[in-house]
């Protein structure tokens, strides 16, 4: 019996092998999407985790200097003291092919030693501390390292991108550090009875374990942003499956009826047919794992350029195939088709013998299901509102943004048939008349696609306009922040003064750039000592000052700080911010610093200088009516290497670059998501062919060829597709103003100014237009081309 | 000459026989005609012919002067927005139009839309009060009634109406033929209607049988 059933069912798709694609398309798309946003997201947060755990030991505290560098006696003390402690000398070295992070360690001491890919590649254990000792990379970067003098190297597919590590002794002789060591790991388990270590290292700074978190939280801020696009997909996704299934389910009405008509009892039918979705979307599922993969590579070197752009944490980019992943896109697959197909199949279980033709139902359902759906969408936007009201932190901040988006959704059909209403009143022409009230009574065939439709549009205006504005603000506060014309780096404090020396009678104004690491607002953060000069009063990009702040700053009286640390230590100008024990400054204002996930203070030169007496003195800023001339001249002079001197054009373009790289993934995304609601409306239209000619036939028989009325098909799908943008437009406004002024400062700790960028929408509207008509053009070639004999059978006395 | 039927045939695709074999009929301006035929026999097919629907294989139908077999789609949907107009068995209302709407509807596409005359053939068919009504909310009889006003309203040379009281009690489908041929002795429109009932084929001026694909 089963088996008769499932022959019959099954005999359905051989005949129409179009439907059965569409099934199985619809599925793998939904779950492709989903698919390609974890994978990118799992494969981030892998690297990202494993660069983390190499670079900062997750159990070990560290101790930094505030001048940079910590002479190599503080760490022989703090060992003799009886302290369980590791010397680490990291710095940029050229390796010949590239530059990379060349990380000293000491191998008998160090948490976290990479693992050869090959053991016996490693060869005797005591070569890593021997002269001339190993390098441990990954395979890749191991091809970069090209310079002769090198020790040889060893693969570590563990290494993160761009870091190479060896024995400190061997890092020491290639950096030429002469001793000193960049920082201290501190071991988190101590034995009893040791020295405080303020008694033996006074002047450096212990951040504990848990502190160091100032990376990860941006970065998980955006794996945040990521699964809130997942979980968007998701949503989107479950729209497409549902219309797919419902696409099934209605083509093969008849079938199901005869099959029921024929004696077969509802529940045998509803068995089998959930049989079948599962094994469809078995086979979908995997199909959309496989594409999503596909997408997942593609996309994956714009993720890495997001990831190390914006956080600086190298993301190998290239993809493993994970089988986390994979479950989770074939739960989606599945999980979709019993969500989306159990009513679909409670309607089977339903099925009368002689059912209601669709537009009837359709109705009756309708006008109590738009009060309804309006009075829900209402209660959950207030409610995501009541959230944040309520609650601090980014998960109030996403409640908002969830409610939001489902409660607008379902706004979206009673506000829909509203517009249609008025526009039918408009309407003077007969067929136009006809046109709105049409649209009015498709909405509710159509309203989940077209919720779908605005999902996509609103989340592309909101996180468009996010990095849109991300952008302005951030060229903007470049302009301001890098207002100098060359900006020169030195390897000593004495070779700085001889070029200050030389520059100051040939250039408008030299400006040194100098700084300490203190703990600003109890976290790691830095204070800039600068000069007084006209430039800063100009240019510097202040986002609140209090009267006379240049010159308070200048006297030595107060401190500026960076939003960051505005936001993150509740700080506003009138309060005291204490930059050491028994140094305390009143804040004078507050300056934009994008970009940076740490603290920042800003205070007169001498002042900092009376506090900090050893500051490096490494970097200088310098205006010039001719800086290539300049720049030219000072190479000749000092024999200067290339690199030492960064006009301000060069900064910015590079600085733009990876801003621009960074959001490159956030584009292909969107992409993509309006191309699957495109597909919604193109499935939601097929399911609603069966019971459109009924519906059609009337007005070709009263005279309206089909030419014209499969145009009339497109201008409504059109039609109803910009009233969906018309709508989406304020939605995806709301949602940008919530990502910018909410999310942002949860998870960045500043907040943009929101600027709106028109031309935008006109280009995306025009994407969901022609969305829209290509989702429409099949239904309308197939009823152009549709013999009027098929149109004629509508009328004949055979139901 | 408002209709000449010359000789027609027709075959469905995938059908063994003809469903209409060598049809001739003619009708002019003023004239009813009543048609009857088993179920199956091809009347609906003769009424949609004429009414420049569907495509015939032989033979030739002239409406008001056109040979319909020399016009293309466009020429062909004119003709139906013009000159024909509809009564069908399942009255296929546009479901997404109001009563009121349903009625101008074909009056409208036609050019000839007058509140006046539509306000009369409401109040003769029994419909004022259910204007705003969609065609769901109606009953079969109604809605009936709404298919029948519509075709009137624009004035149609010929009305075509297939088993207009096939889904009306016998007394209600006495009084809406009544009607109907009131309304086409006041515009002069010829009728042409397919029944099952001899009772109602008896009222028009002529009648006819269908068998096997031919006129009797
Ligand atoms: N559009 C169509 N396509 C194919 N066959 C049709 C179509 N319309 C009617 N038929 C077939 O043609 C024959 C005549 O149908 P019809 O004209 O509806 O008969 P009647 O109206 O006299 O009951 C029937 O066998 C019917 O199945
Ligand atoms: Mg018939």
């Amino acid at each position: 019996m089963t088996r008769a059933i499932l022959l019959a069912l099954l005999a359905h798709w051989r005949r129409h092998p179009g439907q059965a694609l569409t099934l199985v398309a619809g599925l793998a798309l939904a779950t492709a999407l989903w698919t390609a946003v974890q994978a990118i997201n799992a494969e981030a947060r892998a690297s990202y985790a494993e660069a983390n755990s190499l670079l900062q030991p997750a159990r070990a505290g560290t101790l930094t200097a505030p001048t940079g560098a910590i002479p190599p006696r503080t760490y022989a003390a703090l060992r003799r003291a009886g302290w369980q402690v590791s010397p680490v000398l990291e710095g940029r070295l050229d390796a010949g092919a590239a530059r990379v992070t060349l990380l000293g360690v000491d191998a008998l001491t160090y948490p976290a030693l990479p693992v050869p890919d090959d053991t016996a590649d490693a060869g005797n254990p005591a070569d890593v501390l021997l002269p001339p000792g190993r390098l441990f990379a990954d395979p890749d970067t191991a091809a970069a390292l090209t310079r002769a003098d090198l020790p040889p190297v060893v693969p570590a597919s563990d290494m993160p991108a761009g870091v190479v590590l060896t024995d400190i002794a061997v890092a020491d002789r290639l950096l030429e550090a002469g001793g000193r060591l960049s920082r201290i790991l501190v071991a988190t388990d101590q034995p009893a009875g040791r020295p405080l270590l303020s008694d033996i290292a006074p002047d450096l700074v212990y951040r504990p374990a848990e502190a160091q978190a100032g990376t990860e939280g941006l970065t998980r801020s955006f794996h945040l942003n990521l699964t809130a696009f997942g979980l968007l997909s998701f949503a989107v996704g479950l729209f497409i499956v549902h219309g797919t299934i419902g696409l099934a389910f209605e083509q093969r009405r008849a079938i199901l009826r005869t099959l029921r008509a024929l004696g077969v009892p509802a529940r045998g039918l509803a068995l089998a047919m959930f049989a079948e979705l599962l094994a469809a979307g078995l086979l979908a599922g995997l199909a959309g794992v496989g594409l999503g993969y596909v997408i997942a590579a593609a996309l994956l070197p714009g993720v890495a350029a997001t990831l190390g752009g914006l956080y600086g944490a190298d993301v190998a980019g290239s993809l493993a195939l994970r089988p986390g992943w994979i479950a989770a896109g074939l739960g989606m697959a599945l999980g979709g088709v019993v969500l989306a197909g159990a009513h679909v199949l409670w309607k089977a279980r339903d099925l009368p013998v002689l059912a209601l033709t669709g537009t009837e139902a359709w109705r009756l359902a309708g006008a109590r299901g738009l009060r309804l759906q309006l009075a829900a969408g209402v209660a959950l936007i207030l409610a995501g509102w009541l959230a944040v009201w309520l609650f601090d932190g980014l998960l109030a901040g996403f409640a908002c943004l969830g409610g939001l988006l489902l409660g607008s959704a379902l706004l979206l059909a009673p506000l829909l048939a509203g517009l249609l209403r008025i526009g039918a009143r408009l309407a003077r022409r007969p067929v136009a008349d006809w046109l709105w009230s049409d649209m009015r009574a498709q909405l509710p065939g159509l309203s989940l696609a077209l919720m779908a439709l605005l999902l996509a549009l609103a989340t592309n205006i909101g996180v468009g306009t996010m990095v849109s504005s991300f952008r302005l603000t951030f060229t903007d506060w470049l302009d301001r922040r890098l207002s100098a014309d060359l900006y020169i780096s030195t390897e000593d404090d004495s070779r700085t003064e001889a070029l200050r020396q030389w520059l100051i009678p040939r250039a408008e104004s030299v400006l040194p750039i100098r700084s300490a690491a203190l703990r600003l607002g109890d976290r790691p953060g830095r204070v800039y000592g600068v000069i007084d000069d006209p430039i800063y009063r100009a240019t510097w990009p202040m986002v609140r000052e209090t009267p006379g702040l240049w010159e308070r700053l200048s006297a030595g009286e107060g401190v500026i700080i960076n939003e960051q640390l505005h936001f993150g230590a509740g700080i506003a100008p009138g309060d005291d911010l204490q930059l050491l024990p028994g140094w305390t400054l009143p804040v004078v204002g507050i300056y934009a610093d994008y970009g940076n996930p740490d603290p920042q203070a800003i205070t007169s030169l001498d002042t900092l200088l009376a506090h900090v007496p050893d500051l490096p003195d490494r970097q200088l800023a310098v205006r010039s009516a001719d800086p290539p001339a300049l720049a030219a001249a000072l190479r000749d002079a000092f024999d200067l290497p290339a690199d030492a001197i960064m006009p301000q054009a060069q900064i910015k373009t590079l600085s733009l670059g990876i801003f621009d790289r960074t959001f490159l993934i956030t584009g292909a995304l969107n992409l993509l998501t309006l191309g699957v609601a495109g597909f919604a409306i193109l499935t939601s239209l097929l399911t609603l062919w069966t019971i459109r000619l009924p519906q059609l036939a009337p007005a070709w028989a009263m005279g309206i060829t089909r030419a014209r009325l499969a145009w009339l098909e497109i201008l409504r799908a059109v039609a109803l597709a910009a009233l969906t943008a018309l709508l989406a437009l304020p939605l995806g406004l709301l949602l940008a103003w919530t990502l910018l002024s909410v999310i942002n400062v949860e998870a960045f700790g500043w907040r943009l100014p929101m600027y709106l960028f028109p031309l935008d929408w006109m280009r995306l509207l025009a994407l969901a237009l022609v969305a829209a008509a290509l989702a429409a053009l099949i239904p309308a070639l197939r009823l152009r081309r549709l013999p009027p004999a098929d149109l004629v059978k509508v009328f004949a006395n055979v139901r | 000459m408002l209709l000449d039927i010359d000789d027609v045939t027709k075959t469905y695709p995938g059908a063994d026989r003809p469903v209409l074999n060598g049809v001739r009929l003619r009708l002019d301006q003023g004239d009813t005609l009543a048609l009857t035929g088993e179920s199956g026999s091809g009347k609906s097919t003769l009424l949609h012919l004429a009414g420049a629907l569907d495509r015939f294989d032989g033979g030739e139908i002239t409406l008001d002067g056109t040979a319909l077999s020399r016009l293309d789609d466009t020429g062909r949907a004119r003709l139906r927005r013009r000159t024909v107009a509809l009564v069908f068995q399942q009255f296929n209302l546009m479901p997404a139009l109001t009563v009121d709407q349903n009625l101008a509807f074909h009056a409208r596409l036609a050019g000839r839309a007058d509140p006046a005359w539509i306000d009369r053939i409401r109040t003769r068919l029994g419909l004022d009060g259910l204007g705003a009504r969609y065609p769901e909310a109606l009953s079969g009889g109604q809605q009936q009634r709404v298919a029948i006003g519509r075709a009137l309203a624009m004035r149609p040379r010929l009305l075509l109406a297939d088993e207009p009281t096939g889904n009306l009690d016998e007394d209600t489908g006495a009084e809406v033929l009544s009607l109907m041929l009131d309304l086409v002795a006041d515009t002069g429109a010829a009728l042409f209607l397919v029944t099952h009932s001899d009772a109602i084929a008896a009222r028009a001026a002529r009648r006819l049988h269908l068998h096997h694909g031919r006129l009797t």
